[in-house]
């Protein structure tokens, strides 16, 4: 009776292990960090307020999180608009379960390769000799390749919308093919047309997977540093970026403070969303 | 939707499907057609002839930087590292959850947590425990434990959906018959949920073997390949690069098949036991 009482937290226990030495207490040893002092070669322990200080009261940092906002809205507007619709048409367009299947998984086998190999991708695409400006002048649309497809905003926002339009996906479809379909077909005895049903029923019974969806796609916007040097070849900056800078140059403390200011933005955002959206019965 | 009838509706996002298919795979395509370029092609079109120069080039030939050989060896080592504790710990956690604990809501908030901190955060903070209790980071113990950070809420994830599934009655069967919990565990409870742990072993597999922030200040003085492969974004301008990407890419893709080969041919068999 006794071991049968402690099995779960035996079970438990591993995870609980490695998320207090991976997640917990690396989270613990930033914020600590965070008030330490530093100079050109090392960081030492101290109780100073100035890394966040010099964060808080410097426009380059106002300038950063407003342009990393700036990805964040953009981004998470287009995918979900576009995951939305991709995970409408598989749930209730295609038929056959079959089919369903085959086709979500061409929509998730991408999320599993790697995503430095799918920006890479993008170039021979977007360059200034890429197949995109080739086509258009061969067409005679331009007659100057456009500079602004590779290496600028737009690259950026194109290449996130590419690696995180599968993370609105599929807790979308997820949630809309547990929707009983009796009751799209009550909707419809009772006079509805396809856009009521569409907004009265489908989308507030969505409303958990577009919130999941979101916040997946908000925190890693919000904390993408990768993306943004690669596609915006160092021109645009966002949070993540400049800390990697910090972390670059040594200035542990200073990228610390960043990221205590980071974590309560992107946890605040959380919050903002499960205020508007109860996922507790998703779960 | 419509009953027998596909209305103009079907046909607009039937359109708007693919095009977001060719929108995921298209850029893909191009890089492994390129990487077929000729010996004097560059990183763009036109190709200039066709040949496997590149990759000859990429596995044979000493790199002006990089080792690309050690990078794929040591990501495949912690991609297999984190698979097999990503499925073992989740396995765990998720028969763990299936009875109320003290401290199971603060474990599964924690487990969400991992997921929702950004992995830069979760990079720099390893990186910096790691210094702070003068320990140095390597990617067999700093980076296997950030890499652990991202698979493991994911294979919960997994576990919780497999669970909520779960008919408790083949169990009782089981307990009826007079087996122990370990029997009714091995010869009941895992081949039933065998196909789903495959499914998160793969992406235990994957995803560290794609993942680059999280390795970024965890993997030490070797490098991960896509570690190597951000490296060599920066100063390689031949279309080595695209056969590497291509050669990863196909690694990854031929894991993906085995994985849902496996699954399939698992199922299959469990429907043909049930019948007969």
């Amino acid at each position: 009776m006794t071991l049968s009482r402690i099995t779960p937290y035996l079970q438990a226990s591993p995870l609980a292990l490695i998320l207090l030495a991976f997640l917990v207490l690396p989270i613990a040893t930033i914020v600590m960090v965070s008030f330490w002092d530093y100079d050109s070669i090392q960081i030492f322990p101290a109780f100073v307020f100035t890394n966040y200080e010099e964060t808080i009261s410097s426009p380059v940092t106002w300038n950063t999180y407003l342009n990393t906002l700036k990805y964040t809205v953009i981004v998470w507007g287009l995918t979900l608009f576009i995951g939305f619709w991709v995970a409408y048409y598989l749930a209730f367009h295609i038929r056959s379960a079959t089919m369903q299947m085959v086709l979500f998984l061409v929509c998730t086998v991408p999320f599993l390769t790697s995503n430095i190999i799918r920006m890479i991708s993008w170039i021979p695409f977007l360059g200034r000799n890429g197949l995109l400006n080739q086509t258009f002048m061969a067409m005679g649309l331009i007659h100057q390749p456009l500079e602004f497809l590779l290496f600028s905003d737009f690259a950026v926002v194109l290449a996130m919308v590419h690696l995180y339009t599968l993370f609105m996906v599929t807790p979308i479809f997820n949630t809309l093919m547990r929707i009983d379909r009796a009751l799209i077909e009550a909707a419809r005895d009772a006079g509805a047309n396809g856009w009521q049903i569409l907004t009265n029923v489908i989308i507030p019974l969505a409303k958990p997977g577009i919130a999941i969806g979101s916040i997946f796609v908000v925190t890693l916007v919000m904390g993408d540093f990768i993306t943004v040097r690669f596609m915006s070849g160092g021109q645009s900056a966002s949070v993540g970026l400049m800390m990697s800078n910090q972390i670059a140059l040594l200035q542990y403390p200073a990228a610390a403070a960043n990221a205590v200011i980071l974590l309560v933005i992107v946890l605040l955002l959380v919050a903002a969303i499960l205020r508007i959206v109860n996922i507790r019965k998703e779960l | 939707m419509d009953g027998e009838r596909r209305g103009p509706g079907f046909w607009v996002l039937t359109v708007f499907f693919v095009l977001f298919v060719l929108f995921l795979y298209g850029p893909l395509s191009t890089i492994f057609i390129l990487s077929f370029q000729g010996p004097n092609g560059g990183l763009t079109f036109p190709m200039n002839g066709s040949s496997v120069h590149w990759f000859r080039n990429l596995l044979f030939e000493q790199q002006a930087v990089g080792d690309f050989g050690g990078a794929f060896t040591r990501s495949l080592l912690l991609g297999l590292m984190t698979m097999a504790a990503t499925v073992v710990v989740s396995l765990l956690a998720g028969l763990a959850f299936r009875r109320r604990f003290l401290g199971s809501g603060p474990l599964f908030y924690l487990a969400i947590a991992s997921l929702i901190v950004p992995s830069i955060l979760i990079s720099l903070g390893i990186g910096l425990a790691f210094q702070v209790l003068g320990l140095n980071p390597a990617w067999y113990s700093s980076g296997f434990g950030a890499h652990l950070t991202w698979t493991l809420p994911f294979g919960l994830l997994i576990m919780f959906a497999v669970f909520n599934r779960f008919n408790p009655a083949y169990e009782e069967a089981a307990r009826d018959l007079g087996a122990t919990p370990w029997q009714t565990f091995v010869h009941v409870v895992l081949p039933i949920i065998l196909p789903s742990l495959i499914g998160v072993g793969l992406f235990g597999f994957t995803l560290s073997y794609d993942e680059f922030a999280r390795t970024l200040m965890t993997a030490g003085s070797f490098n991960t390949l896509p570690l190597e492969i951000y490296g060599m974004t920066t100063n390689v301008t031949t279309p080595v690069l695209y056969a590497l990407g291509t050669v990863t890419t196909g690694f990854s893709l031929a894991i993906i098949l085995l994985a849902l080969v496996t699954i399939a041919v698992l199922r299959r068999r469990r429907a043909r036991r049930l019948v007969t």
